[in-house]
């Protein structure tokens, strides 16, 4: 046992943990404000590949992976924007909205990558991000090579938890965040505008679903195929459920769902245990839904979610 | 000034035009991308049409891609009539696919075998709605993201299956074992690949549309969707339709993986369904939530299918574009059902 402990406990164990969290801690705080102001955003999946896609041909084609960075959050947040205009501004059905945003989303990824780069055996790649050591914090035993030698978008998602939970809870635009997702009524008679707040917030969400398909394509897998993202964006609407619509806990989900995954890899390719890899993947699924049950009797989702606001109708 | 105004009711020809407006908002705008691939709007449009509907090889196979959408579709039209939002029929379908792969796997005589796959993926695929609806019902856990996430779940579990106990010991290929060949569908036409489960998807619809619109299950699923307060004043248990109503959708789900089982590929592989679970959702939304309606929806969408990759072996146009052209329809129907909802009034100054 203890063998099999010192196998999988290495320094690269952590490193792979925190690599893994990395595009589900951005996609889940992309979702995670969204739907504290009210608006689902099932999107997320076609929207990242989106923007994983339109980051790589950026970067691919420019030489420059911070363009691509850039492209892929600008795509993002004009997907987030397209759901916003359908489901904020015209109030129209989120679920059925969202799904239509990824159907869009992921047809439109494959369409212009198989136009952009034809049909290729082997699917042409990018030199992607390297690892920026932090000097000093880098040389901590153990921690330092697993956390401080990283990719410098692992280091924005680290900063990206507290900053997010400093604009949700601290900020007046966070304030508004949460009324609108709450109470959007008295938010209204507070004179704090509804659709206003929704749009920024889905378009916000968009942005950092975008930043997770980026860190997809330049820098965990250095290309595009068509299975970039599987699953992940529904992963990250499984984390924010699990993390209870805070970004603290919605992290620490990210950091369990990684810790799960990285074992299921490492268990996978040391050929250790007999359990199938697909039962550690499926583990966060299910464990959201069991959790479901318990948090909805404490109520703890934003009231309004899934409810369009028009001003008009009381 | 132009001003939204709320409707009470809207004319009957609705029910046709919005679909058609939003199927021809879709085309046009996508027209766009054909030309970004530097190929003839008409041109490939035309192979589209021709490929899918232009002789009776093409539509047989147009109808064989049909048949497993218009089980999704119908599934999640009637969940959705009762306000049951079954975003879940992918992992439904992949239920009833596993669930009638492992039937159709036993030796027995052919006709026997097909009723137990059709009873065993029914099965598998109400019990795979049951969960969302029970959750619901017990513990008002939120429908539309546990029906999601359990799709994660089934596909996972096939995906096991295929790279474990069912897994080619032969060539160690990610496919399970076929299934007998007496349980294999037949094949209406010779030379097609038309089964015969392809009829009954067809035949389905009608029976469905008859459920909700004549018969008193239908009736409570509908005053359930419609207004659930109002049902339980009348004495309707809304919870109990709720469960009846998964029960149905989930088994219409399963059945669309029991066909493709059956009548298409004989074992089940990762790829089994492009998909069908979420055009299902395409499909009933074009189809205004009307069983009749969702035979033309998915007859459409399946056309798109099948032309798309003749189009793109013709014109070099990637045959995703199917793909948009489903997202972008159902985003345009989305938008034109706001027309039933409000009417563009002109308000202004009094002539």
């Amino acid at each position: 046992m203890s063998a099999v402990f010192e196998q999988i406990f290495q320094v690269g164990f952590l490193a792979a943990i925190i690599r893994i969290a990395t595009p589900l801690a951005f996609a889940t705080l992309g979702e995670m404000f969204s739907e504290r102001a009210g608006v689902l955003n099932l999107g997320i999946e076609g929207i990242m590949l989106l923007a994983a896609m339109a980051g790589f041909t950026a970067a691919s084609l420019s030489g420059s992976l911070w363009l691509g960075v850039l492209v892929a959050v600008l795509v993002g947040a004009a997907m987030g924007a397209l759901h916003g205009l359908f489901t904020v501004v015209l109030g129209l059905s989120q679920h059925v909205c969202g799904i239509g945003v990824t159907l869009f989303c992921s047809g439109l990824a494959y369409f212009l990558y198989r136009l952009i780069f034809g049909q290729q055996s082997v699917p042409p790649s990018i030199k992607g991000f390297q690892p920026a050591p932090i000097p000093l914090l880098s040389e901590i035993p153990i921690l330092g090579p697993a956390v401080f030698n990283q990719f410098t978008l692992v280091y924005l998602a680290i900063i990206a938890v507290p900053f997010a939970a400093f604009v949700l809870y601290r900020t007046p635009w966070g304030l508004s965040v949460r009324m609108v997702g709450e109470n959007p009524r008295a938010a209204d008679s507070a004179g704090v505008s509804v659709i206003a707040t929704r749009f920024q917030a889905v378009i916000l969400g968009g942005a950092l679903m975008g930043l997770a398909g980026a860190f997809l394509t330049m820098a965990q897998f250095n290309a595009f195929t068509f299975g970039v993202v599987s699953g992940r964006g529904w992963v990250a609407i499984a984390l924010v459920v699990f993390g209870r619509w805070d970004p603290w806990r919605s992290a620490g989900a990210a950091l369990l769902f990684a810790f799960v995954d990285a074992l299921q890899l490492r268990m996978q390719a040391s050929g250790l245990g007999h359990i199938p890899y697909e039962a550690f993947l499926m583990l966060p699924f299910i464990f959201t839904i069991v959790a479901m049950a318990f948090i909805s009797r404490n109520a703890v989702a934003p009231s309004a979610l899934l409810k369009p606001f028009r001003r008009e109708e009381r | 000034m132009f001003r939204l105004e709320a409707r009470s009711s809207t004319p009957a020809w609705f029910n046709l035009a919005l679909p058609l407006l939003a199927i021809a908002v879709a085309l046009v705008l996508c027209s766009g991308l054909i030309a970004v691939a530097g190929a003839g709007v008409i041109e490939a449009y035309g192979v589209m049409l021709s490929a899918s509907l232009g002789d009776s090889y093409a539509i047989t196979e147009t109808l064989v891609r049909a048949a497993p959408m218009i089980f999704t579709g119908l599934a999640v039209a009637i969940a959705f009539r009762a306000k049951f939002w079954n975003i879940g029929a992918e992992g439904q379908l992949l239920a009833g696919a596993v669930a009638s792969c492992a039937v159709g796997a036993i030796p027995m005589p052919g006709p026997l075998a097909m009723l137990l796959m059709v009873l065993a993926g029914a099965v598998a695929g109400a019990l795979i709605a049951l969960v969302p609806a029970t959750l619901r019902v017990q513990f008002k856990v939120d429908d539309v993201v546990s029906s999601l996430l359990l799709n994660s779940v089934i596909y996972y579990a096939l995906m096991a299956l295929i790279e474990g106990p069912w897994k080619d010991t032969f060539s160690g290929y990610p496919i399970s074992p076929p299934i007998e060949d007496s349980a294999n569908f037949p094949v209406l036409i010779e030379g097609t690949r038309l089964h015969i489960g392809v009829v009954v998807a067809l035949i389905a619809a009608p029976v469905c549309w008859f459920l909700i619109a004549r018969t008193t299950l239908g009736f409570r699923i509908r005053v359930t969707g419609e207004n659930a307060e109002a049902a339980r004043y009348g004495g309707i248990n809304t919870q109990r339709v709720l469960l009846s109503t998964a029960l149905l959708s989930g088994a219409l789900a399963g059945l669309a993986g029991v066909g493709e089982v059956g009548g298409v590929h004989f074992q089940v592989m990762s790829d089994i369904s492009p998909g069908y679970g979420y055009s299902g959702i395409v499909v009933a939304m074009l189809a205004r939530l009307n069983p009749l309606g969702v035979v033309p929806a998915a007859i459409f969408l399946a056309a798109v299918m099948t032309g798309a990759e003749a189009m793109s072996r013709a014109t070099g146009v990637p045959a995703f574009l199917s793909e948009v052209i489903q997202g972008t329809a159902l985003l345009a129907m989305l938008v034109a059902l706001l027309f039933t909802a409000y009417r563009i009034r002109r308000v202004g100054a009094p002539a």
